[in-house]
């Protein structure tokens, strides 16, 4: 192995220095094994299951897939930061709610990538939530309560129904 | 040993020249594969995440400029797709929201990879492939870049800068077959664009040979088939003979996603459903 | 101890009052109560199994072989315990105890010595100061290997050499009932075949272990069972159980995979080599190695038939390999020989099944167990035979199906509910609500993303098909679950080794003991093997047993705290009773809140629950083997793209025998993702495996469902009939739905194209070059 690294990542707002790292540890493995934020999941370690997802600069990514050194001067936004008070975004509480979590392995992913979505479409149709959600594997719940949980959001937050 | 973040496209030629062991690192999404799985230990990385020349993407005259850093989602916006309709068809096809988030075109040219989805419609396009290093710049059409299987003719120490491609000049259609209903890799992928002023319909082939194919003799067969004025199929029913003579333009292999057999079979229903979006509808 | 991060695998923290706010009513039985666990889980808070942290802990990883079948004639570890960071390197030789382990059989080397049985068998592991020297320690063990030609198919291996001292036939069962000569006005016979399946659970194999100061050592772990991984761990560290502590760990599902132990006594010995904590964490691909999977079948049958449609006899030879170790398959070849007619009446029958051992992959529990198999097979056999009576393949279903005082094929009469007709009813009843035009929108047609399919080229199909299993374990096994109750102040908490995946046994816990004893707060303490046993997380059995033994507990403490007020109140035993949350007499003299009934006096009791006894199938296959029977039908509508072989699953419905509904969220949940598993089955999922090799092992050609390839799940009336001896009449709901569901999937692709189409998955070229001749 190549000699360690150290560099700073700028987390959830918090600038964190990550010190004698190896150079090839994804930004998954820093977050979780080295900066305590095990929110993002680790299901397959090639972007095909979207348990890691996380905001870097705005861009929803597989953090899995990014090296964590080369995440030097982005912003990165983890599950950890929807609800900095112990409280509950309306989109893990619609989770909730709607009996979307089994395991729950899945369902950090999955807040992150509805988050996102509601972000940048107030009111998906059905077919836009399950393609939006298409990179996010789950084993336990066949997505029924999830695309659910997205409805309650919409509803909560805009009133409006997902046709 | 570090990280190599250059700032700029000549710092970025400039420390691959010092450098050329190292892995030039784009979206990420096919080289972190490898590491996590312990299949490359790279001993060193360039990231072409700021590198702020890669980054846009411009119309000069009939040309699409692409930089090679724009991603998949961004080929999907609608002010590309206008200018490209098959590349965004394809970026659309390629994993999911987060890949395509963080995956680019210059990426996909990067790794070379028979199953890029945007490869094919690069072949279709007769797409140049725009290559920078300390000694200079070169363009290369994508036939002479890809040159096998994950091997291209892109130089250790050479960056890829941009992609350019015409802009539509008639119908295009991408389209990808996946065992899935999403979030698959090609098993057989089809490109085919036309150019009604030029008389022509180009295709392009993916996951069917070691490198994205074209068809030449169906192209020239079906030239006299269509009604170029009515943009029309003078037959419909030569959509089925087009199939056919794409599928032997194929060379695919058995592998673990399916057949040859299968992979042969899909190119030439996806060449006559293609070729029949486009022309008579 | 205290370094380990380990806060949130208290599915209900005490912090949060077990997720319910004090003074809000918790929810009782029939109830949608929320999850405990529901919001550390959105958080990301909850500590899965591979969320562990210690300070000074290392990383282990496994080295595996890379062939099916081999003999090791060296290994050597000289070059791994070089690399700095190396601080342990174990093989065969460092297991100071017993060297094999397995659920039923111990015919499973901890590390391979000598003999390699299949693609992936450990063959040594190593602890470093970072996984990534880990992984190259353990590549740097230099093994030199003698191929072998691997023994790959289950018919064969009945007769060619043993590839294993205990032979090739894990068990062969014979069920011979009535008289398997008879013949009826029709005969229907075909051969079926259910690839390989992979539970994938989202969380892979994960835990770790920390020495602890009496030379023991404390797992922990995300496991399905605690007790019976203790039992083994022991015995491989030749410990005595008490010295092998296990706490549950959060679990990111299971489905059957983590049955048999997989990392848990690597995990043991590296720690006690190492003198520290251990943790280690399979990668994607290294988790379809680390764990058994669904048993591929080849499954032959005939079906006699009068001419009005009554079943009067089925032939049926089974062949289910299991791989290069026994792990469960007598248990699984048991469930698919006694359930091999589906929930028909069969007066006659003669039933063959085979668990076979070859060099492939190991195969064990997954969710179905069994009967996922052989309902793809009798399913596809009642529409033939509905296809040559030229009846319909609903009304053949209802003329045969079985109903309480049937008698199976296995001798057993059924004495508890069996409502299979009412399933049946209840799905046909539900209106069709697919638009029949094909939805033209590219993303909705078969094929997605990948805009392949025109709708005017999409044919579409509809399918039915109807399922049963047994609840809990059978053949004799003596099945119990332990729970404790202790009322403190009002508060409840309820301590069980129940090891909870995801399924929702927390909420199971809460709703039965607020019900029993009229309590809201319910605390659940951490699974761990300081109370006995819970038995295992399948089996569909949670909710009787463990929830049986919670019931149980709970109703005994509610007992001595009646005793206790009414000795307060000068009352004699038994003249109050629990109403809602008060204590009350008949006469209205007392009537007092349960919280405050007992002052600061603490009530607590441990319970071992068991069910009715089970038995021994005789050498007939005869016996009162099954405790419980659920039933279960599935209607499936699909579109094809047939020229490409491609499918869109467009409605799925489903009814189901579930003897009473406890909690509706969380049942819709299992019906769902039960469901979910079912349609990867019949459309993509399969472990591919060439001459004993995997070929695709990962989650980039492992392919399971996403979002765009499951419709809503529409659930029809559901049966609640209860179940005499269940707790509160309930059945277990979790497998049932993950049975019927492939072959309804399957045979509406039949429907849509025509097609035979014998084998499961249903791969695109099944159908695309079906008819068409190879060039």
């Amino acid at each position: 192995m190549t000699a360690p690294e150290d560099y700073d990542l700028l987390v959830n707002g918090t600038e964190h220095h990550v010190v004698g790292a190896w150079i090839g540890e994804s930004l998954l493995y820093v977050l979780r094994e080295r900066l305590g934020l095990p929110g993002a999941k680790n299901a397959c370690e090639q972007g095909e299951c979207g348990s890691c997802s996380v905001m870097v600069d705005d861009r929803l990514v597989c953090s899995c897939l990014v090296l964590a050194a080369s995440a030097v001067g982005t912003a990165i936004t983890t599950v950890e930061s929807l609800a900095p008070d112990g409280a509950l975004s309306d989109v893990q509480q619609a989770f909730v709610d709607a009996g979307a979590v089994q395991c729950g392995f899945c369902t950090p992913g999955l807040v992150m990538a509805v988050e996102d979505l509601l972000a940048r479409d107030a009111a998906p149709t059905e077919l836009e939530v399950r393609e939006a959600i298409s990179g996010n594997l789950c084993r336990c719940t066949g997505y029924g309560r999830v695309i659910d949980a997205v409805r309650v959001a919409v509803r909560r937050r805009t009133g409006a129904e997902v046709a | 040993m570090t990280v190599l973040l250059p700032d700029s496209l000549d710092r970025a030629c400039a420390q691959l020249a010092d450098h050329p062991e190292a892995h030039v690192l784009a979206g990420g999404t096919d080289l972190m594969v490898e590491v996590n799985f312990g299949h490359r230990r790279p001993e060193a990385v360039l990231s072409l995440a700021r590198v702020p020349e890669l980054k846009g993407w411009g119309r000069d005259g009939d040309t699409l400029v692409l930089g090679a850093g724009v991603t998949y989602t961004e080929l999907c916006d609608p002010a590309i797709a206008e200018l490209a309709p098959a590349l965004a068809q394809a970026a659309r096809t390629v994993g999911s929201p987060q890949i395509r988030n963080a995956g680019t075109i210059g990426g996909n040219l990067g790794t070379g990879s028979p199953a890029g989805d945007t490869l094919p419609v690069l072949a279709a396009l007769d797409a140049t492939v725009e290559l920078v290093s300390v000694t200079g710049r070169r363009t290369l059409p994508l036939a002479e870049y890809c040159i096998g299987p994950k091997r291209t003719a892109r130089d250790a120490t050479e960056i890829i800068a941009s992609v350019s491609v015409p802009v539509a000049r008639g119908p295009q259609e991408y389209l990808k077959v996946g065992p899935r209903n999403a979030m698959v890799i090609s098993v057989a992928g089809l490109a085919a664009v036309a150019d009604i002023e030029g008389r022509r319909v180009a295709v392009g082939l993916g996951s069917v040979g070691p490198v994205p194919l074209r068809a030449p003799e169906a192209e020239a067969w079906v030239v006299d088939r269509i009604d170029w004025s009515a943009g029309r199929l003078v037959d419909p029913a030569d959509a089925t003979e087009f199939g056919s003579l794409v599928a032997a333009a194929a060379r695919p292999i058995d592998d673990h996603r399916a057949t040859a057999d299968y992979r042969r079979h899909c190119v030439s229903v996806l060449a006559r459903r293609a070729l029949t979006r486009m022309f008579a509808a | 101890m205290s370094e380990i991060t380990l806060t949130d695998t208290t599915v209900a923290p005490p912090a949060t009052g077990a997720g319910t706010a004090t003074g809000t009513r918790g929810a009782r039985i029939g109830e949608s109560a929320s999850r405990p666990d529901g919001i550390p889980k959105v958080q990301g808070r909850f500590a899965y199994s591979a969320d562990l942290w210690a300070e000074g802990m290392l990383w282990g990883h496994t080295l595996r072989s890379p062939h099916p079948s081999a003999r090791i004639t060296s290994i050597d570890i000289a070059p791994a315990l070089r690399i700095p960071g190396v601080q342990a390197v174990l093989t065969a030789d460092d297991v100071p105890g017993r060297r094999t382990y397995g659920l039923e059989i111990h015919d499973q080397p901890v590390f391979a010595s000598d003999t390699i049985r299949y693609q992936g068998e450990p063959v040594a592991c190593v602890a470093a100061d970072h996984p990534e020297t880990a992984r190259r320690a353990a590549e740097a063990i230099v093994v030199t290997y003698e191929a072998l030609e691997p023994l790959i198919d289950a018919e064969a291996a009945i007769e060619a050499p043993a590839i294993h001292p205990d032979g090739n036939v894990v068990r062969h069962l014979v069920i011979r009932h009535g008289d398997p000569t008879v013949t009826g006005d029709v005969t229907v016979e075909g051969t079926y075949e259910v690839g390989m399946q992979d539970q994938a659970p989202l969380g892979t194999e994960a835990g770790m272990a920390v020495p602890s100061d009496d030379g023991g050592v404390e797992l922990y772990i995300a496991t399905q069972w605690l007790h019976i991984d203790q039992a083994q761990v022991a015995a491989s560290l030749d410990l005595p159980p008490e010295k092998v502590r296990l706490q549950l760990a959060g679990v990111g599902g299971a489905f059957g995979a983590r049955e048999d132990v997989s990392l848990q006594i690597h995990l043991a010995l590296l720690a006690l080599h190492t003198g520290r904590p251990v943790k280690m964490v399979y990668d994607r691909a290294e988790s379809f190695f680390g764990h058994v999977h669904r048993h591929p079948a080849r499954m032959w049958y005939r079906h006699h038939a009068t001419a009005d449609g009554t079943i009067v006899n089925v032939e049926a030879r089974l062949i289910f390999d299991g791989g290069a170790y026994a792990s469960s398959s007598p248990a699984v070849i048991g469930n698919a020989a006694c359930f091999a007619v589906g929930p028909y009446f069969t007066p006659n029958a003669h039933i063959d099944g085979w668990a076979m051992r070859t060099n492939n992959p190991p195969c064990g529990a997954m969710r179905g167990f069994g009967a996922v198999q052989t309902c793809f097979a009798h399913e596809a056999q009642m529409d033939k035979l509905a296809d040559a009576l030229g009846m319909d393949p609903i009304e053949l279903r209802l003329r045969n199906a079985l109903k309480t005082g049937d008698t199976l094929p296995t001798g057993q009469v059924i004495t508890g509910t069996a409502p299979v007709a009412e399933v049946i009813r209840a799905v046909a009843e539900v209106p069709d609500a697919v638009s029949p035009t094909i939805d033209g929108r590219p993303m909705a047609l078969p094929g997605g993303a990948g805009r392949t399919a025109d709708p005017d080229g999409v044919v579409r199909g509809s399918g039915f098909a109807v399922g049963f299993k047994n609840i809990a374990f059978s053949e004799g096994f003596d099945d119990f679950s332990t729970a404790r109750v202790r009322l403190d102040r009002g508060v409840a908490t309820v301590t069980c080794a129940c090891a909870e995946v995801g399924q929702g046994f927390v909420t199971i816990a809460q709703q039965f003991t607020r019900e029993v004893l009229g309590v809201d707060e319910v605390v659940l303490a951490p699974a761990d093997t300081t109370i006995g046993s819970a038995g295992s997380t399948s089996a569909s059995r949670q909710t009787w047993m463990s929830g049986g033994a919670v019931k149980a507990a709970a109703e005994a403490v509610r007992e001595r705290m009646l005793a206790l007020v009414a000795a307060d109140h000068g009352l004699a035993p038994g003249s109050l009773r629990v109403d809602d949350d008060r204590i009350v007499s008949d006469d209205g003299a007392v009537d007092l809140p349960v919280t405050e009934a007992l002052g600061d006096r603490v009530v607590e009791e441990t319970v071992e629950y068991h069910h009715e006894p089970t038995y021994p199938l005789d050498e007939h296959g005869q016996g009162d083997a099954h405790l419980s029977f659920a039933f279960v039908a599935h209607r499936a509508v699909v579109d094809v793209d047939p020229e490409l072989g491609l499918c869109r699953l467009v409605d799925l419905v489903t009814s189901q025998d579930v003897g009473k509904v406890l909690n509706p969220l969380q049942l819709l949940g299992q019906l769902e993702g039960g469901a979910a598993q079912g349609v990867g089955l019949a459309l993509m999922e399969e472990i591919l495996v060439t001459d004993g090799t995997v070929r695709n092992a990962s989650f980039t050609d492992y392919l399971i469902p996403t979002a765009l390839d499951l419709p809503d799940l529409r659930v029809g009336e559901l049966v609640e009939q209860p179940e005499p001896g269940a707790p509160f009449g309930a059945k277990g709901v979790g497998e049932p739905p993950t049975i019927s569901s492939t072959p309804a999937v399957v045979a509406a692709v039949r429907a849509a194209t025509g097609l035979a189409l014998p084998r499961t998955p249903v791969r695109p070229s099944d159908i695309a070059l079906a008819g068409i001749e190879a060039p």
